[in-house]
C-alpha cells in the first residue's frame, strides 16, 4: 500500500490540469490527470503528486457510523 | 485533518475492540495477512496488536515494491547512473536499499553519481526539461498505486517531444502476487503457514478496483477485505473477517468504501494499459519469477523506454547468506526467526530489503515492536551473536 | 574611519560584490571584509580591539565549553538563518549544563563568489540574535574556497559559559521516577527547513522555532537547583534526544503521544511527506528530566516564561535493562520509540 492521503481541492488551473489541495493548512500542488469531474472543496486521494480519487463524502460518513455502532450490538459491552 | 483524525480515534478504538474481544471464537487462531506495507505500518505505528485478543495474529506480507524488488534491477539502476551518466531520478524509499557489492543508490550519490530524489515523477520531467543535454532516468517502482503517475509523465513527455527521458520501469502487480503467496508449498501445505484471510490493499484497490480479488476468494476459499490505512480502518475489517470466517463466508468486501469501488478509477486503468503491457514473468525477491506479475513498456512508447535504449540485461543476483527475507515476505517466517535480525541486520546496516524499507517487516518489527518480546528477541540475538561470531 | 580605526581607500560596496579569494588571504582585503562588515555588526569592545585573541576575567564556578558547525542548506529559511542559528545552537548548547552562556567566537568560511549582500544579511542577522541573547561575539575568523569546495557560507561557533556553584546536570543522571517535560511543539524547524527545499514544494506557515533558550533555563534552574538532564533535541528530533539519554543514564522511559505538544501545520506536513514528528529537528526545545516532586514547578516556571508557554509533561522515567523508550500512542496501543535510523527521507509507500 502507498502512502496517500485525503485532500481538499482549494483551486483549479484547468489548462495545466493542476490544482492546489490543502491538507489541514498545508498546501501542495498535484496534478488532476488521472480523475474527472473535480470540484473546487472535493476531496482528493492524493499520492506522489497526482490524484488518484474523489473521497466520498457519505461513504466516510457511513464508515465512521459503522465504527461507532461496533460495542453498541451487544448491551454487555461497556463503552 | 479531516478523514484523517477521525479514523484514528482512541474512542471508536476501544469500541471496535471490544466488539473483537466478543466475536473472535477463542477455540480457534485467526491468521490475517496484511499484504500491505501501508497496513504494517499503522499495525505497528499505533501498536493495533495491542487491542486485539491473542488469538488473532496479523501476518505480515510481501506488500512493499521496495522489499519485493530484486537486487538485479537495483544493480541496473546503480549501473545506469555509474556507466552512462545519466541523472536517475527516484523516490526516496529506494535510496537505501543494499544491492550487490554493499552499493546503495544513496552511497553512490556520495561518490558522485547523479541521483535526484524526487517526490513526483513530475518533478522528473522538470528535471529532464531543465537538462536537455543529459538523459534523465526515473526508476518507476511500485504497485498499481504508483503505476498511472508513471503513465502520465510518459504521455506528457511525449507531448512535450522530450527526447532525453527514460523510464526505467519495475512496476508490479498485487493480484499476482497474492496468487503466488497463496499457491506457495507453505501456505498450501496444511500446518505450515496458514492464512485464513486477507486485508486487501487500499490504495492499490482504489485504481483496480475490488473485481480482482473476487477470483481469490472463490479460487481459494479465503475472505478478502479491502481495508483502509487508518488504525479503525484495520481494525473495522478485522472485525469484518473474522465475522466473515466465524460464518463460514469467503467473500471479498470492502471497507474502504469512501475511496475504492468495484471497477476501480478507470480513466488511470486505461491510461496504464495504453502505455504498459504485461511482461511473462517477473522476478520478485522472495518469490522468485512470477508470471504475469510485472509490466514493461509497449513498443510504441519504446522511446522513453530506458531497458531499450541503454540495452539493460539484468542478472540475478543473490541475498545475503543466511538472509530470511524470502521467507518472511511470503509470511512463512517471522523476522525473530532470521539469525541476521538484530545482529548483523539492523536499521542503520540492513542486509535485505525487509530491513530497509520502513514498511518491511522486520523495520516495523525492530522499530515498534521489540519490546514485546524483548526477552525473546535478545535471547535469541545472544544465541545468533555465538553461531555468528 | 571605521571601528577599529583603520581606513580604507574604497568601501566595500555589499551590494553588488561578491566573495573572492583576496578575502581571506590575510592581506587589506580580508582586513576590509573584516572591519566593514562582521566588527561593524557584532560591534563589541573586545572585537574592536582587533586582536587575534580576546581575553576577559572570569569569576566563580566551573566553566562550560561547547562548538557547533552549521552547514545548513537553504541558508535563509522561514524563521531564521544559518547566522542566528549559530548563535542559538551554541548558546543552547552551552545553557543545557545549567551555565550562564559568555562569549561566541564565530569562524567563517565562506566560498568564493557568494554574495556579500547574503553575506551581510547572515551577518546581521548573527549580531542580532546574538545581542538579544546577551551573548557577544567577541572573536572571529574567516576563510575562503574556492568556487565549488564551499556551500556558500558555513559557520562554526565555540561558545563559553560558567556553571554556578551546586548546579550538577548532566544526561548519565535520570532515575527511575523522574519525570521528562519539553517546552513546547516539536518538529517545527525540520519542516520550516523542508518547506523552503525546492524539490518538496509545499507552501505553510510554518516557521522555524530557532531561539537562544539560555533566560528560560536560568528561571528553571533558580526554581528548582536539582534538576537532572537537559538537553537539545535538534538533529534527530525528540526520539533521539530520549534514545541518547536512556542510553546515557541505563534507564528506559515511557511517553504518552497525547502529551507531546505537535502544531497541526507540522502534522500535516509530516503525513503529507511520511515523517514522524518524532523525529523532526528543533532548534528551540528543551528536553527536562527531574525529580517526580520538582515537575509541577518547573511546569509553571516554564511556563511562564515566553519560550515555554506549551510545555508539558510528556512521561516518565522507568527501570528497563534494554533502554527502550516506550510510547503510549494517542489510539490506545503502544510501540516502541526508537533511533532514528539513517536521514528520515520522505517515502512513497
Amino acid at each position: 500500500m502507498c502512502l496517500a492521503l485525503p485532500a481538499q481541492v482549494i483551486s483549479i488551473n484547468e489548462a495545466t490540469d493542476m490544482a492546489t489541495v490543502a491538507l489541514g493548512e498545508v498546501k501542495r500542488e498535484i496534478s488532476l490527470a488521472l480523475v474527472e469531474d473535480v470540484k473546487i472543496n472535493d476531496y482528493v486521494l492524493i499520492h506522489v503528486g497526482y490524484a488518484l480519487n474523489k473521497v466520498s463524502e457519505e461513504e466516510a460518513e457511513r464508515t465512521l457510523a459503522l465504527f461507532a455502532e461496533a460495542g453498541l450490538i451487544d448491551k454487555e459491552v461497556s463503552a | 485533518m479531516k478523514y484523517i483524525d477521525e479514523f484514528r480515534q482512541q474512542s471508536l478504538a476501544k469500541k471496535l475492540s471490544a466488539s473483537i474481544h466478543k466475536e473472535a471464537n477463542p477455540e480457534r487462531k485467526y491468521n490475517l495477512m496484511e499484504f500491505c506495507g501501508g497496513h504494517t505500518h499503522a499495525i505497528f505505528r499505533y501498536g493495533v496488536q495491542d487491542l486485539m485478543p491473542d488469538n488473532v495474529n496479523f501476518v505480515h506480507g510481501p506488500g512493499c515494491p521496495v522489499c519485493v524488488l530484486p537486487i538485479g534491477r537495483i544493480d541496473n539502476a546503480i549501473q545506469l547512473a555509474e556507466d552512462h551518466d545519466v541523472i536517475l531520478c527516484t523516490y526516496g524509499d529506494m535510496l537505501r536499499v543494499p544491492a550487490s557489492g554493499r552499493k546503495s543508490l544513496l552511497k553512490i550519490k556520495a561518490e558522485g553519481a547523479d541521483i535526484r530524489m524526487v517526490y513526483s515523477t513530475q518533478d522528473a520531467l522538470k528535471i529532464a526539461q531543465d537538462n536537455p543535454h543529459r538523459q534523465v532516468v526515473f526508476f518507476a517502482i511500485g504497485f498499481e498505486t504508483t503505476t498511472p503517475p508513471t503513465a502520465v509523465a510518459i504521455k506528457q513527455a511525449q507531448a512535450l517531444g522530450l527526447k532525453n527521458f527514460k523510464v526505467f520501469c519495475n512496476h508490479v502487480l498485487t493480484p499476482a502476487a497474492i496468487q503466488n503467496i497463496l499457491e506457495s508449498p507453505e501456505v498450501r501445505d496444511i500446518g505450515s503457514v496458514s492464512i485464513d484471510g486477507f486485508f486487501g490493499p487500499s490504495h492499490v484497490s482504489s485504481i483496480i478496483g475490488s473485481r480482482p480479488y473476487e477470483f481469490f476468494a472463490e479460487e481459494f476459499q479465503r475472505p478478502v477485505v479491502i481495508a483502509g490505512f487508518e488504525p479503525l480502518d484495520v481494525m473495522q475489517s478485522t472485525l469484518m473477517l473474522i465475522r466473515q470466517l466465524n460464518e463460514g463466508r469467503h467473500d471479498v468486501e470492502n471497507e474502504y468504501t469512501r475511496v475504492v469501488s468495484r471497477d476501480g478509477n478507470l480513466k488511470a486503468q486505461q491510461l496504464v494499459s495504453e502505455i504498459f503491457e504485461l511482461r511473462r514473468s517477473f522476478e520478485w525477491r522472495g518469490l522468485g519469477l512470477v508470471p504475469y506479475s510485472a509490466l514493461q513498456i509497449k513498443q510504441a512508447y519504446a522511446d522513453f523506454d530506458a531497458e531499450k535504449y541503454f540495452n539493460i540485461t539484468t542478472i540475478q543476483a543473490s541475498d545475503v547468506k543466511g538472509c530470511e527475507c524470502p521467507s518472511i515476505l511470503r509470511g512463512a517466517k517471522t523476522p525473530i526467526d532470521c539469525k541476521l535480525f538484530g545482529t548483523v541486520c539492523t536499521p542503520e546496516n540492513p542486509m535485505g530489503s525487509c530491513m530497509v524499507s520502513s514498511e518491511g517487516a522486520c523495520a516495523a518489527y525492530w522499530s515498534y515492536g521489540r519490546f514485546r518480546q524483548n526477552s525473546k528477541i535478545t535471547d535469541h540475538q545472544q544465541d545468533n551473536m555465538e553461531s555468528v561470531a | 574611519m571605521t571601528q577599529t580605526g583603520k581606513r580604507f581607500p574604497v568601501r566595500l560596496n555589499t551590494r553588488t560584490d561578491k566573495v573572492d579569494m583576496t578575502h581571506g588571504s590575510g592581506g587589506r582585503a580580508m582586513a576590509q571584509l573584516v572591519d566593514e562588515l562582521f566588527v561593524k555588526h557584532f560591534d563589541n569592545e573586545l572585537l574592536r580591539q582587533a586582536n587575534d585573541q580576546a581575553s576577559f576575567d572570569i569569576t566563580g564556578g566551573r566553566m562550560v565549553m561547547s562548538v557547533d558547525g552549521h552547514v545548513i542548506s537553504p541558508i535563509f529559511f522561514p524563521g531564521g538563518d544559518i547566522g542566528s542559528l549559530s548563535v542559538h545552537g551554541t548558546v543552547n548548547d552551552v545553557a543545557m549544563s545549567g551555565a550562564k552562556p559568555l562569549y561566541l567566537s564565530a569562524g567563517f568560511i565562506l566560498e568564493e563568489g557568494y554574495p556579500l549582500a547574503d553575506l551581510e544579511r547572515i551577518v546581521i542577522s548573527m549580531a542580532k540574535a546574538a545581542s538579544d541573547a546577551n551573548v557577544p561575539v567577541i572573536t572571529g575568523d574567516t576563510k575562503v574556497v574556492e568556487k565549488g569546495k564551499g556551500d556558500g557560507v558555513f559557520i562554526t561557533t565555540t561558545g563559553i559559559g560558567i556553571v554556578p556553584e551546586g548546579i550538577n546536570i548532566s544526561g548519565d543522571l535520570a532515575q527511575p521516577g523522574d519525570v521528562i517535560l519539553i517546552n513546547g511543539s516539536i518538529g517545527d524547524h525540520g519542516i520550516a527547513i523542508m518547506s523552503s527545499r525546492e524539490n518538496l514544494q509545499f507552501e505553510t506557515t510554518i516557521e522555524s522555532d530557532s531561539a537562544a533558550l539560555h533566560t528560560l533555563i536560568a528561571d528553571m534552574v533558580k526554581a528548582v537547583p536539582d534538576i537532572h538532564c537537559l538537553r537539545d533535541p535538534t538533529r534527530g528530533g525528540l526520539a533521539t534526544t530520549l534514545n541518547e539519554l536512556t542510553q546515557q543514564s541505563s534507564v528506559g522511559m515511557t511517553i504518552r503521544e497525547d502529551d507531546i505538544p505537535v502544531k497541526p501545520a507540522v502534522s500535516a506536513a509530516c503525513e503529507l511527506l511520511g515523517l514522524d514528528p518524532l523525529y523532526v529537528a528543533n532548534e528551540g526545545k528543551l528536553v527536562c528530566i527531574c525529580k517526580k516532586q520538582d515537575a509541577e514547578k518547573l511546569l509553571d516556571t516554564m511556563r511562564a516564561h515566553p519560550l515555554g508557554k506549551q510545555s508539558a509533561i510528556i512521561g516518565e522515567v522507568i527501570e528497563d535493562a534494554h533502554g527502550f523508550v516506550q510510547m503510549q500512542t494517542g489510539f490506545g496501543g503502544s510501540r516502541i520509540v526508537d533511533w532514528l535510523a539513517g536521514e528520515q527521507l520522505p517515502r512513497i509507500c
